[in-house]
C-alpha cells in the first residue's frame, strides 16, 4: 500500500499545475464552508441569546393547553400553587438549571387619566426574572438599570406606549384587568422604566411585580401562569426538555393524565424559522462544496486516465492485477482530497483564531458592543473532512474503475 | 522441453459488421530458453501472434498452451496474474513509467505485481542494473536517457521477476542499427544467463538474423520455421 501511495504522489507531482489547481479549489471550498459555518454559528448563538436571554428564556413550562391559547392570556389555565410547588422540586434536583422565574400574565387596560389603550402584562418575581432572562436590564432606554428590576408599586412599560401615551418616567398610571370571575379591579402604578422593543413574543409586554399582579386580578391563591427557564449550557436544550417532560409527565389530574407541558424557546418564537433559515444555509453550503470537490476532482482523474492510458496498458500488461491500478487511481483522488482538505482546515482555523484575535464588535437589537466570535466544533471538522475526503474518492472511483477494466491491448495502441 | 504449444490457432477482429482475420490456422511449438523472432510484413498477425502468447488477446479458436495451462481459458484476473508470474514485456516504444526512475521502473513489477520484500528486490535490482550496463543510472528518470538504454531498462524490467517469457513487440524499431544490435545481444546474453525465453517480433530483415529461430507470418499464415545452425549449436 505504501507504494501505491508513493507512485500515486508521484503521478500528482507529476501534474503539478494541475494537482495544485484542483487542490487550491478543494482547499477554497472547506475554507468557505467552515467559515460560513463559524461566522454563520456566532450570529445564529447571538440571535438565540436575544430571544431566550431578553424575553423567552431557553424553555418555559405552562398548563396544557395554554400555548394553543396564549394569544388571550386565559386565566383559567393558571398554575395553582400545589402544581407549582411540584414544577420547582424537579427544577431544583436538575444541575443544569441555571435560574428560573414564575410568571403571571394578563391582558389588561392601561391608563394615564386621560387616555386607555390595551396592554400585556408579566407579573413577575424581579430578582428571579433578571437571573433567567439577563439582558431585561438592558432592554431599558429609560430609568435604572440597578437592581432591583421592580419594587411593588412599579411598572415597566414599553417603548411604543410610553411614546404614544406621552409616559414619562415617574408618572402615574392605572392598570384596569378583569379577573378568572369577570371582577374588574384597577390598581394604580409609577413608571420605573421604559423598555425596548424586543423581537418576538412578549416583546412589548409591561411588567410588574408579581404579588401587584395577583392583587389586581384579586387571585385568592398564589397562581402562576408560565415558569421561565434559563440553561447554564443552551447546548443542552434538547436534552433537559426530554428530562423535564419525562419528569413532569408525573404532575397529573384526577383522570391521571399529564398537566403540563414544556416548550423550547424554538417552539414559542417564530424566529425559531430563521434559525432554521440559517441551518438550511449551510446545508446548500455544503452540498455546493460537495459539488465543487466531486467536479474538480473527477475531472482531474477523468483526464489523469485519459493522459496515461498507455501507461495503464504497460502496467496491465506487465501483470499488475485490476484491484491494484484501481487502488493507485483512487489513492491519487483520495490523496488530493486529504491534502485540500488539511489545507483548508489548517487555514479555516488560522483565520477563525485570528478573528477571536481581531474581537469585531458590532451592535445587534438590544445587545451593544456584541463580540463576533465564529467558531467550529471539531463534530463540524470531522464532518466537513470526511464529506470532501469521501466526495473525492466517489469522484475517482468511475474513472478508476475504467483505468482498472482497461484493454491492455487497445491501451498500448492508443496514441 | 516445449514452452508453447499453438494447434490451429486462429484470431478475427470484428470491425462491425465485418470480419477481419488477424491469425488463420497456425502451429507451432517453442522450445524454452529459445531466441525466437516472429517476422513478416505489417498486418501479417505477428502482434497479434505475441499478445495471444502474452495472454493480452484471446484465440478466436484453437488451443494455446504457455508453460502447460491452456491461456485461452483464462479470465482477465488470472490472466493478469500469469503474465505477472511468468511473463515479462519489452515494447517498440519503451513504455517505462515517466515518474519513476531507472531503478524504480525496474522494480515497479517487483512491488506492485509480486510484492518482493526490499533486501531481495535491491539485489535482484542491481544485478540487473549491471547485467544490462545501467548501473550507473539507476537514479535517472526515463526522460533523462537515451531510447538504448530505455530499452535496456525495459529488458530488465522484463526480466525483474524471474520471468520464463520474455515478449518484445519490434523492441527495435525506434532504436538505430548499432543500438538495435546492443539490445538484441543484450537479450541473448540474458537468455545464455537466466534461460529465459525470448519471443521477439521484427520485419528488419538484419535483426532476423539474430535470431535462432523463424517464425515468418504472411497474411496471418505461418510459411516455415527456420531454425539456424548456430541455435542448434548452442542448444547442443
Amino acid at each position: 500500500m505504501l507504494n501505491v501511495l508513493k507512485i500515486a504522489l508521484r503521478n500528482l507531482a507529476r501534474y503539478g499545475r494541475r494537482t495544485l489547481l484542483t487542490s487550491t479549489l478543494i482547499t477554497l471550498g472547506v475554507v468557505a464552508v467552515l467559515l460560513f459555518i463559524g461566522i454563520a454559528g456566532s450570529f445564529k448563538a447571538l440571535m438565540i441569546g436575544q430571544f431566550t436571554d431578553g424575553v423567552l428564556g431557553n424553555l418555559e413550562v405552562h398548563r396544557k393547553g395554554y400555548v394553543a391559547s396564549i394569544d388571550s392570556l386565559p386565566l383559567n389555565l393558571n398554575m395553582p400553587p400545589a402544581m407549582v410547588q411540584k414544577v420547582e422540586q424537579v427544577l431544583d434536583k436538575m444541575p443544569q438549571i441555571d435560574a428560573y422565574s414564575e410568571r403571571v400574565k394578563f391582558g389588561a387596560m392601561f391608563s394615564n387619566f386621560t387616555e386607555t389603550t390595551s396592554i400585556r402584562i408579566n407579573g413577575v418575581v424581579p430578582a428571579k426574572e433578571a437571573a433567567t432572562i439577563p439582558l431585561m436590564p438592558g432592554r431599558l432606554i429609560e430609568g435604572s438599570k440597578q437592581p432591583p428590576l421592580l419594587r411593588p408599586g412599579e411598572i415597566l412599560i414599553p417603548k411604543l406606549l410610553a411614546q404614544g401615551l406621552k409616559v414619562k418616567l415617574g408618572d402615574t398610571v392605572v392598570l384596569v384587568a378583569t379577573n378568572l370571575q369577570g371582577s374588574v379591579n384597577g390598581k394604580t402604578f409609577v413608571v420605573r422604566g421604559i423598555l425596548d422593543s424586543a423581537s418576538g413574543p412578549s416583546g412589548r409586554d409591561g411588567y410588574i411585580d408579581i404579588n401587584d399582579a395577583r392583587s389586581l386580578l384579586r387571585m385568592t391563591q398564589p397562581e402562576v401562569s408560565e415558569i421561565a427557564i434559563r440553561l447554564k449550557d443552551p447546548a443542552q436544550l434538547d436534552q433537559v426538555d426530554a428530562q423535564l417532560g419525562r419528569d413532569l409527565a408525573g404532575v397529573t389530574n384526577q383522570q391521571g393524565k399529564p398537566v403540563l407541558e414544556v416548550h423550547t424557546w424554538a417552539e414559542l418564537s417564530p424566529f425559531s424559522s430563521i434559525v432554521k433559515m440559517i441551518d438550511l444555509l449551510t446545508l446548500f453550503i455544503k452540498i455546493m462544496l460537495v459539488s465543487i470537490v466531486l467536479v474538480s476532482v473527477l475531472n482531474v482523474m477523468i483526464m489523469a486516465v485519459y493522459e496515461r492510458i498507455r501507461e495503464i496498458g504497460t502496467i496491465a500488461a506487465i501483470g499488475t492485477p485490476p484491484a491494484r491500478i484501481l487502488s493507485l487511481f483512487l489513492t491519487e483522488g483520495l490523496l488530493l482530497g486529504v491534502g485540500g482538505t488539511a489545507l483548508g482546515t489548517a487555514i479555516s482555523l488560522a483565520v477563525i483564531y485570528a478573528l477571536h484575535l481581531r474581537k469585531i464588535v458590532f451592535n445587534f437589537g438590544m445587545q451593544q458592543g456584541l463580540v463576533l466570535a465564529p467558531s467550529v466544533s471539531v463534530r463540524d471538522v470531522v464532518v466537513i473532512a470526511a464529506m470532501v475526503v469521501l466526495m473525492a474518492l466517489l469522484a475517482s472511483l468511475q474513472p478508476a474503475w475504467k483505468a482498472s477494466r482497461m484493454d491492455p491491448v487497445r491501451a498500448l495502441s492508443h496514441v | 522441453m516445449q514452452l508453447i504449444r499453438a494447434e490451429q490457432l486462429v484470431k478475427t477482429y470484428r470491425a462491425g459488421e465485418v470480419e477481419v482475420p488477424a491469425v488463420k490456422g497456425v502451429d507451432f511449438t517453442i522450445d524454452a530458453k529459445s531466441f525466437v523472432a516472429f517476422v513478416g510484413p505489417s498486418g501479417s498477425g505477428k502482434t497479434t501472434l505475441l499478445n495471444m502468447i502474452g495472454c493480452l488477446d484471446h484465440p478466436t479458436s484453437g488451443k494455446l498452451t504457455v508453460l502447460d495451462t491452456d491461456v485461452a481459458s483464462l479470465d482477465r484476473r488470472a490472466a493478469a496474474n500469469f503474465r505477472g508470474q511468468h511473463m515479462g514485456f519489452v515494447f517498440q516504444d519503451f513504455n517505462l513509467i515517466p515518474v519513476l526512475s531507472v531503478y524504480e521502473n525496474i522494480e515497479y513489477p517487483l512491488i506492485m505485481v509480486q510484492n518482493w520484500p526490499e533486501q531481495k528486490r535491491r539485489a535482484q535490482i542491481t544485478r540487473l542494473l549491471e547485467a544490462v550496463g545501467m548501473a550507473g543510472q539507476a537514479n535517472k528518470r526515463p526522460d533523462q536517457i537515451s531510447g538504448g538504454q530505455k530499452q535496456r531498462v525495459a529488458v530488465a524490467r522484463a526480466l525483474a521477476t524471474n520471468a520464463k517469457l520474455v515478449l518484445a513487440d519490434e523492441p527495435t524499431a525506434n532504436l538505430d542499427h548499432d543500438t538495435a544490435y546492443q539490445v538484441l545481444g543484450l537479450m541473448k546474453k540474458m537468455r545464455d544467463e537466466l534461460g529465459t525465453t525470448f519471443l521477439f517480433s521484427t520485419h528488419d530483415p538484419k535483426i532476423m538474423a539474430e535470431a535462432e529461430v523463424l517464425f515468418t507470418l504472411e497474411d496471418g499464415r505461418l510459411n516455415n520455421a527456420t531454425v539456424a545452425a548456430k541455435a542448434e549449436a548452442a542448444h547442443a
